[in-house]
């Protein structure tokens, strides 16, 4: 399984491995794969949410179109 | 005091009388052949201010010192944005006239328009029903906001609080979302301008804006009425918030945006869920998930000891072992695994216990359904999952079959 970019994704993909797991048709192979990839979708939901620190940066206008510079916000 | 003698046969050098009308019309002429009392504009204060059925407006301009009668037909007033009041005061301009079944001289008004803080007034009420009239504002129109932004655009003054705090809000709330500064001029003549290019210039690289401003008087934040601004804003392609001065203050932008917001770092917290949420919501979803295997597990281990009972042919006894085994591995493993994780996690299990009892695959094998599946593991759950001949394997409660499809027969 790839892992999901945002956060968005990744909160939805756990959700739908819970809701896969929980339902009544699936067979016991796949209980276990689906509960294998959830698990990492939680780890990766929690690491997301841990780790992120905000990134703000100023939209400045540059020679070859508008460029993001980093901005400081105290 | 000479004597006039008028007789019929009067000669001619006695004075000729003007009849009445003939001076009426000398002196109707007369204003209107002088070019500065055309077209002119005056300032004053309303006095006498009447409206008659047929929408016509009469009233008085005047100062300190002298009083004018003004008319203002209902052609000229239909457009007038503002309802004319006693002491208000206005710029009017018209064209001074002769009603002459009066004898007075007035001011036809042409266009009348309140002077200092009415002006800004009349002006937004003039945009706001023009816009209103487009449907701009319409319910319908508004987009939902983003549940989870990745960029959040913010239009605002590069120097001032409200960029900081906005961020402070988003820092706890959700520092996932990168922000992204458009800086704009906020006040002054070339503000609506400055604040329509910031806007263009993000609007693709971000999920929502927020336009932001912190408090001012109501011309300070005037800007923030430009009509070309709140076209800008309805035809933004990602959803806008608005959030500007206090929490009192309306401006068109507020009401052409998607949401409104009474103050930047209200806006804030609108367009971002709360890490904090977030992380519970997090926890209990590894707790269900955690209780379905589980769940499912022991009703697997339940199953396959009373069938193991039962029947007991060798080939049976090994898968049943197998799958013991595969269980053990693979199960305890996890479970492990996640144990650990939920309590080193914020919330641990207690949000699952509610949950546990979500229904497991196996329960339902139990109560005498089979499941149909390829051999690739697709599930047969339609009629049209399966075609004639295809080799099925068929789960029950205590074992499989392996059947061929013989024929089809949809239910009508």
């Amino acid at each position: 399984m790839t892992e999901p970019k945002s956060f968005e994704d990744a909160l939805a993909s756990l959700e739908a491995k819970v809701e896969e797991l929980a339902r009544g048709d699936v067979p016991l192979d796949r209980a276990l794969a689906a509960f294998e990839e959830g698990l990492a979708l939680y780890r990766q939901c929690h690491e997301m949410l841990d780790t992120a620190e905000q990134r703000v940066t100023k939209l400045v206008a540059a020679t070859d179109g508008l460029r993001e510079e980093p901005f400081p916000v105290t | 005091m000479g004597t006039v003698t008028v007789s019929s046969d009067a000669d001619a050098r006695a004075p000729k009388a003007l009849t009445v009308t003939e001076l009426s019309r000398l002196l109707r002429d007369t204003l209107r052949s002088n070019p500065l009392l055309t077209r002119v504009l005056v300032r004053g204060e309303l006095s006498d201010v009447s409206r008659t059925p047929n929408g016509h407006w009469f009233f008085s301009l005047r100062d300190a010192g002298a009083q004018i009668p003004c008319a203002l037909f209902r052609e000229a007033a239909e457009g007038l944005g503002f309802e004319p009041d006693d002491g208000m005061e206005v710029l009017a301009s018209g064209d001074v006239e002769l009603y002459s079944r009066r004898g007075e001289v007035q001011l036809v008004v042409r266009a009348l328009t309140p002077a200092g803080v009415g002006a800004f007034w009349a002006s937004f009420q003039r945009t706001r029903k023009k816009l209103e009239a487009e449907g701009l504002f319409d319910a319908v129109r508004k987009r939902p906001l983003p549940t989870f932004p990745r960029r959040i655009g913010v239009v605002t003054s590069e120097a001032g609080a409200v960029l900081h705090d906005i961020v402070t809000v988003l820092r706890r709330r959700f520092p996932l979302a990168e922000v992204v500064l458009s800086p704009a001029l906020v006040q002054g003549p070339d503000s609506p301008a400055s604040l329509r290019d910031a806007l263009v210039r993000v609007q693709d690289r971000v999920d929502l804006v927020l336009v932001a401003r912190g408090g001012g008087s109501l011309e300070d934040l005037e800007a923030f009425n430009d009509e070309a601004l709140a076209r800008a804003i309805a035809s933004c392609p990602v959803p806008v918030v608005s959030a500007v001065g206090h929490e009192t203050d309306v401006t068109i932008a507020d009401f052409v945006a998607d949401m409104r917001a009474p103050t930047p770092s209200a806006a804030a917290e609108l367009v971002s869920p709360d890490v904090d949420d977030l992380s519970s919501q997090i926890a209990s979803l590894g707790g269900t998930l955690v209780g379905s295997l589980r769940n499912a597990l022991r009703e697997r281990r339940t199953g396959l000891a009373a069938s193991g009972r039962r029947l007991s042919p060798q080939a049976l006894r090994r898968e049943i072992q197998s799958t013991r085994e595969r269980l053990a591995r693979g199960g305890a493993d996890l479970l492990d695994t996640m144990h650990r994780q939920l309590k080193e996690g914020r919330d641990g299990l207690s949000s699952v216990a509610g949950r546990l009892d979500a229904v497991s695959p196996f329960a339902t094998l139990r109560r005498g359904y089979a499941i149909a599946e390829h051999d690739d593991g697709r599930l047969v759950t339609r009629i049209e999952d399966a075609s004639v001949g295809d080799p099925l394997l068929i789960r029950l409660q205590d074992g499989r079959l392996h059947v061929h499809v013989d024929d089809k027969e949809e239910d009508p």
